[in-house]
């Protein structure tokens, strides 16, 4: 049975599960929930930034949410100036602030991408635990940078005290602002889709399994891996975005090593390398963490045995369990 | 001037030396097989020639540029193409996807590459990890093809296969030197390299002690270098 269940036909229900459960609470006036799938929706953005790196190219970096707060913080920082009527800068030339999202994202995947290129840059000079810790110290270098920053709020965070605008959407509404979210999803899972088959999707996938023979077929594996913790940079950076807004708050913790470590616990959840692994992941730990947190502080506790269970039992995560084992193992 | 040159070459694996002096010239066109036996340094030999091992000193020059400071991808985008000993074929990706990774513009593409293996062609999308051994190194040289390289090297291009299949690579090998494909080749089918080679290099304990071609490859030679 497992077999007639191919991973496509698994995405298609499981993309429109994400799509229709919002909907559903929508109609039955629980917005709580709409703004639960939400934070799913982003945090599995986040997540599917990091499968580019760890589950196609095999970078485990173990510092993504660097990417993540400073996509949060390019759009806490511009909101609040035009929050504040104040510019962000007035020599040499005036630049003001804006709420609008199309023009904060773009800074924000700028931003997160330039980080991403300078980190990696560095990083990707080594590897296996090297990597991981050097991604580490990256990340909490700008989680310490950010709390000793008291013009943006320091420990304390920065409010922005009315979510950005869209073009044609009231983003106030929860729903609005989920179905912008699972567009932006959607439209980055295709994406990342076409990138997998295309030749750049390729080389990479070459690259983690045997870097030296692509080296001997005349491809840079330093450029190739570079190019996609650049690209991955930017997706987790565009998730952070998307999360400032959804919280109207940042802070550091958005930058913290725990943010890291539960980014990369959606992937192995929901399966390495799988396209909707993130996102089946991310919704499992927001699951959890509603379902078993309203009962018990430590809520953690059952999620660690469903991530050992996983390990142990199901190295492909929830889609390898349903839809067999992947190319990638 | 030949396409390939290399003088004098030593190479190291860390504080141990594996080659002491490997001399080495292929022209364009031309067919050149290494051999000797086990552990003489042919394979280092071709990692130092892609540069997959850098710590070398003496020459190696291809199509006159210097090879020494330029890493590995550097190399092989000179156009050196290296179908390496093992096969390697990137198991998770299609037989088509194993060509197309590194393609680059030339007279190979997937057509001329799987007209040369027709059973590449039924299988193009299949998953490496899933073809028979034979296939698996059809695909390595095929992928090496793809890179359109003026040199292709075939480390031990039928090892552990089965006759027939055998018989397929090297007649394969054979069309290529029809079509003017300069070929460095290291096997152990002594009899098979004679037949197609144009000169032959034998190493022996990570020296070239002999070179000529097959017609001077007397059974002492054989005897006293290849244990024949």
């Amino acid at each position: 049975m497992r077999d007639l269940i191919t991973e496509h036909r698994l995405n298609i229900v499981l993309a429109l599960i994400l799509l229709g459960g919002p909907l559903v609470a929508h109609f039955a006036e629980e917005p709580f929930l709409v703004t639960l799938a939400t934070r799913a929706t982003i945090l599995a953005l986040a997540g599917v930034g990091l499968n580019i790196a760890l589950g196609l190219g095999g970078l485990v970096s173990f510092g993504h949410a660097a990417f993540f707060g400073l996509g949060g913080y390019a759009v806490g920082i511009i909101a609040s100036h035009h929050q504040n009527y104040e510019p962000l800068m007035t020599a040499p030339f005036v630049i003001n602030g804006t709420n609008q999202m199309l023009v904060l994202w773009l800074v924000a995947v700028i931003v997160s991408g330039l980080a991403a290129l300078v980190i990696g840059a560095l990083s990707l000079r080594t590897s296996g635990v090297y990597f991981i810790m050097i991604t580490l110290a990256f990340a909490q270098m700008i989680y310490y940078f950010a709390i000793s920053w008291p013009a943006y709020g320091g420990e304390d965070g920065l409010s922005i005290y009315v979510r950005n605008s869209f073009p044609g959407i009231n983003t106030l509404k929860p729903l609005d602002f989920f179905l912008l979210c699972y567009a932006v999803l959607m439209v980055v899972l295709l994406a990342q889709w076409r990138m997998t088959g295309a030749r750049f999707g390729m080389a990479l996938q070459a690259v983690r399994q045997n870097e030296g023979r692509v080296a001997a077929l005349g491809l840079s594996p330093y450029r190739i891996r570079l190019a996609a913790f650049v690209i991955s940079g930017m997706v987790t950076g565009l998730a952070g975005a998307l999360y400032a807004d959804l919280n109207r708050f940042v802070s550091p913790s958005m930058i913290s090593w725990h943010l890291s470590g539960e980014i990369m616990v959606f992937i192995i959840l929901g399966g390495v390398a799988r396209l909707f692994g993130p996102v089946v992941g991310a919704c499992l730990f927001v699951l959890f963490e509603h379902l078993f947190g309203s009962f018990t502080t430590h809520w953690q506790f059952f999620l660690g045995a469903a991530l050992l269970a996983v390990v142990l039992f199901a190295r492909g995560g929830f889609i390898g369990l349903v839809a067999g084992r992947a190319r990638h193992d | 001037m030949s396409l390939l040159q290399v003088r004098g070459l030593q190479a190291f694996y860390g504080a141990s030396q594996a080659l002491f002096g490997v001399d080495l010239e292929i022209a364009e066109g031309e067919l050149v097989a290494l051999m000797g036996r086990n552990g003489m340094g042919k394979t280092t030999t071709v990692r130092a020639i892609t540069r997959m091992l850098r710590t070398t000193r003496g020459e190696i020059r291809f199509d006159g540029k210097d090879l020494a400071p330029l890493p590995s991808f550097q190399a092989a985008r000179l156009g050196i193409g290296l179908a390496p000993e093992g096969r390697r074929c990137f198991a998770s990706l299609t037989v088509s996807e194993n060509l197309m990774a590194s393609a680059r513009p030339g007279a190979w593409s997937l057509e001329t590459a799987t007209g040369l293996f027709p059973r590449l062609g039924e299988r193009m999308s299949q998953r490496a990890a899933t073809l028979s051994g034979g296939e698996q190194q059809m695909l390595a040289i095929a992928r090496a093809l793809m890179t359109n390289p003026r040199l292709l090297i075939l480390d031990e291009a039928t090892e552990g296969l089965a006759p027939v299949v055998r018989q397929e690579i090297w007649a394969a090998i054979a069309r290529l030197k029809q079509g003017g494909q300069s070929i460095l080749v290291i096997d152990k089918a002594f009899s098979e390299l004679r037949a197609v080679a144009d000169r032959c290099v034998i190493l022996a304990r990570g020296e070239s002690v002999w070179t000529g071609t097959p017609a001077q490859l007397t059974r002492n030679i054989e005897t006293e270098f290849l244990g024949v």
